[in-house]
């Protein structure tokens, strides 16, 4: 055998590390590709957590910025990630809407009795039907929808101050000036 | 103060393991020479540390010590104490602190029962083994150390374990599979020890079988756990899912099941040595990359826990050494070995080739199928599923080409074996197999339905293995010949293989299962049983609270009453299926409880499941087999013989 034939287990595996290498590089998971990104919200109807009899339509998330917060009470994260939906309601007036997934109306009223709620209102998800639409892997996930109602970023996981000084607050800052161009002209 | 303890013990550990990768390395240097006499020290040494290291990583599970964050992440005071215990590697840090104690296990062995050895060959598996734990020792203290505290804030309660992994399956499963992975590093070094000393004879290959066999026993029962535990546990039936975290541990186990054969082949006859070399390290090298699989997070997927760059970077550059220099040892190496040898096609030389060759192309199906989806999303962004049809399109006649070639595997001598002899040697296994079949095709065959086909000939090829082997036992003690126990352990193997063969062809193809909407009271007819769903209670167990469905099957005559639970555990507020199994030797019934749906009905799933144990059953005689061909007398006589120069060995 060709001496040089002994080499080819190395080259084998040069490939495969190289190849491991490229799919490790772009294997962070925070950014989840989603094809929603720039599209507007997909069209449901869905009662309100506050009020059952109420059925409400996307056209209740336009008109300016805001958070969609999918949530439930079943999940960790959500409740670690609770308090801070609180401080970017209270510290940055950023409106956010909650989606209640998959959960038990009255367990999400009292889970908003007992940790407080950040939340201008819910929705309620309970056959999980518009998190499909909304390609949700797993609560928490939020999006950021401009004032039209298009979507500009999803966040899979809790949204935390990282996450907000990294992802969030120069979307919004953006949507800001385009804005205030769009009004100057 | 006992965590800082177990922190400094680990730190001693790599210490220690560092010491003995120098002298056992560089023992050909005079100066380190007369200090590789102390590495039998260092090794009882390292292993004592990571013992301790380990023991009090326990205690503080034990005394729900949340100042250590392992502990606060992975165990909860309402935890049941044997939880509580096992959580001790319920997560990525405890787990590789296993897997360090482990591997420090395996050394210990080695340097116990190598006196038989030549010095240098002897410290050089030493050094390789120990350079490898410096890697895992490093990784564990510098990105995974698990006795780091939440300072300054203690919380009062931990988050709780995973309850996937509240489970006896789950306590076993880790440590059999990590004895499995982390000793095929034992052949790895015997056979880098062997490259480096230039020892280019087949003398590394009879020392080095005994510990493959023996890791191999050891994955193999780890892999069935594994897959048993995701049958019972996960709540939809299934027992393989070509998971990446499961293809991760098969790779080894192919690459190390085509090794132990090789391995044979080289001792025996002297053949394949580079080949077998070549084994021995991919065999390793997958171990590696299945830690790397797993604890990257490269893939998700529902085993791996942790998601951390910083480990993945680690893990990575070390496997792009060990693996890059011991291939690039090899290219430099390996040429240098001549097998010279004439075979023919009906020996069992040339059979074992292409047992090999079937486990290595089966051993590309699953890394292609494992690499891919990463490849592809790496250079396209978009993610690729590859899926069950892939595996099994590739699997299905691999497995049965290999079946076919093992029904004539235990006929076959070394070298050449004679036509005539091998046809009479066939007739009755062929006839019993044929008898088999038309059985089977009476009773199973519909129509042309490829699976079903296939599951026939599977079938048909299980019978004709066991007819083959019993038949070739019978001669043998017909000719007076007492076979020897690595006869038994090949004997033993191969029929756990033909029992798992069967399990899966009929578990496949013979399955019902159901998923249907029913609510307490009510009743359905499946396979000649009915099932009644009784009601569903309210149950409180130690650290959760359960939806308890009573359900009672009616099978010939009498009646099994199956209780699947839907579990809310307190701490985490996960929700979990625990499914219900009356389980028997030639058939499962399974039940389990889904989700509520209207009007009190809920969404209930009931699998029967034929043959399903036999494909655990039949993993566990295929280790059972492993274990018997190590107590061979060959190896045996090595250690009595060994027993005396040890310490003349000691003082040369």
């Amino acid at each position: 055998m060709n001496r040089m034939s002994f080499f080819v287990p190395l080259a084998i595996f040069i490939v495969i590390i190289s190849v491991g290498f490229v799919g490790f590089r772009l294997g962070d998971r925070d950014v989840l590709p989603s094809p929603l990104i720039g599209k507007p919200f997909p069209g449901f109807s869905a009662p309100r957590l506050e009020r059952e009899d109420v059925l409400v339509d996307q056209s209740v998330l336009t008109g300016r910025p805001l958070l969609v917060n999918v949530w439930a009470t079943w999940c960790p994260t959500c409740k670690a990630e609770h308090a801070f939906l609180e401080t970017l309601k209270q510290r940055e007036g950023l409106e956010i809407v909650g989606i209640v997934y998959k959960d038990d109306p009255a367990a999400a009223q009292r889970w908003l009795d007992l940790y407080g709620d950040p939340y201008s209102f819910n929705l309620q998800d309970r056959d999980g039907r518009l998190g499909v639409e909304l390609g949700v892997y797993g609560a928490p996930e939020s999006f950021l929808l401009d004032a039209a109602g298009n979507i500009v970023y999803k966040r899979v996981g809790d949204v935390n101050e990282r996450v907000w000084a990294e992802e969030l607050a120069p979307r919004l800052q953006q949507m800001q000036s385009t804005h205030r161009e769009a009004a100057g002209s | 103060m006992s965590v800082e303890l177990g922190h400094f013990a680990i730190i001693l550990a790599f210490v220690l393991a560092l010491a003995m990768a120098l002298l056992g390395l560089g023992s050909r240097n005079r100066l380190l020479a007369g200090s590789a006499l102390v590495l039998p020290f260092l090794v009882v040494g390292q292993f004592v540390f990571s013992a301790l290291a380990f023991g009090l990583l326990m205690l503080a599970f034990a005394e729900d010590n949340f100042s250590v964050r392992y502990v606060a992440q992975h165990s909860n005071s309402l935890l049941p104490t044997a939880y509580k215990l096992s959580a001790t590697w319920g997560g990525h840090e405890g787990s590789f602190l296993l897997w360090v104690l482990i591997m420090a296990g395996w050394m210990l062995a080695v340097s116990l029962r190598s006196a038989h050895l030549p010095q240098q060959f002897r410290h050089n598996v030493i050094g390789v083994m120990a350079l490898m734990n410096v890697g895992f020792l490093a990784f564990l203290i510098f990105t995974s150390n698990p006795f780091a505290r939440n300072v300054p804030f203690v919380p009062t309660d931990g988050a709780d374990l995973n309850p996937l992994l509240q489970d006896f399956g789950l306590i076993i499963h880790p440590p059999m599979l990590y004895t499995g992975y982390v000793g095929f590093s034992v052949a790895f070094a015997f056979a880098i020890a062997a490259l480096i000393s230039g020892r280019l004879d087949t003398a590394w290959a009879r020392w080095s079988r005994p510990w493959t066999n023996t890791a191999w026993a050891f994955l193999t029962v780890g892999i069935a756990l594994g897959s048993w535990w995701a049958y019972y546990e996960l709540g939809w039936g299934g027992w393989w899912f070509w998971d990446p975290v499961e293809n991760a541990s098969f790779m080894p186990w192919l690459a190390g099941t085509a090794l132990v054969h090789s391995l044979a082949a080289t001792e025996k006859r002297g053949v394949f040595k580079s080949w077998t070399l070549l084994l021995a390290i991919v065999a390793f090298s997958l171990s590696l990359l299945g830690a790397f699989i797993v604890r990257s997070g490269v893939l998700t997927s529902v085993h791996a826990f942790a998601v951390d760059p910083e480990r993945g970077v680690f893990i990575l550059t070390f496997l792009l050494l060990v693996v890059g220099g011991s291939f690039t040892l090899y290219g430099v190496r390996a040429w240098q070995l001549k097998s010279r040898s004439v075979f023919t096609w009906f020996s069992r030389d040339s059979f074992i080739l292409q047992n090999n060759i079937i486990f290595v192309v089966a051993l590309a199906v699953v890394l292609l199928g494992t690499l891919l989806p990463l490849g592809y999303e790496g250079v396209t962004g978009d993610k690729l599923s590859v899926g069950k049809p892939y595996f099994n399109l590739f699997f299905v006649p691999l497995m049965l080409l290999l079946s076919a070639l093992l029904v004539m595997a235990p006929l076959l001598n070394w070298k050449r074996t004679d036509a005539q002899r091998l046809r009479e040697r066939l007739r009755w296994p062929l006839l019993i197999a044929g008898v088999v079949g038309v059985a089977a095709s009476i009773t199973l065959l519909d129509g042309f339905n490829v699976p079903r086909i296939a599951a026939v000939i599977a079938v048909v090829l299980a019978a004709g293995i066991t007819a083959s082997h019993v038949f070739d036992l019978g001669r043998k003690l017909r000719q007076g010949h007492r076979p020897s126990l690595g006869y038994a352990g090949m004997f033993v193997a191969h029929l756990g293989f033909a029992m798992s063969v069967t399990g899966v062809a009929l578990t496949v193809e013979l399955s019902s299962e159901k998923d249907l909407a029913m609510s307490p009271g009510t009743e359905v007819e499946q396979y000649g049983r009915t099932i009644r769903f009784v009601s569903v209670e309210e149950a409180q167990g130690p650290n959760y609270v359960a939806q308890v469905g009573h359900f009672v099957v009616h099978e010939d005559g009498r009646d099994i009453a199956l209780q699947p639970e839907k579990r809310r555990y307190a701490a985490g507020g996960n929700l979990m299926t625990e499914a219900a199994i009356d389980a028997g030797f030639f058939r499962d019934i399974y039940i389990s409880l889904g989700e509520p749906i209207e009007a009190g009905g809920w969404a209930v799933r009931v699998h029967i499941k034929p043959f399903v144990r036999w494909i655990w059953f039949g993993a566990v005689i295929m280790a059972l087999g492993g274990g018997l061909a190590i107590l061979d007398r060959r190896y045996q006589r090595v250690r009595i013989r060994s027993s005396v120069p040890a310490g003349m060995a000691g003082a040369a």
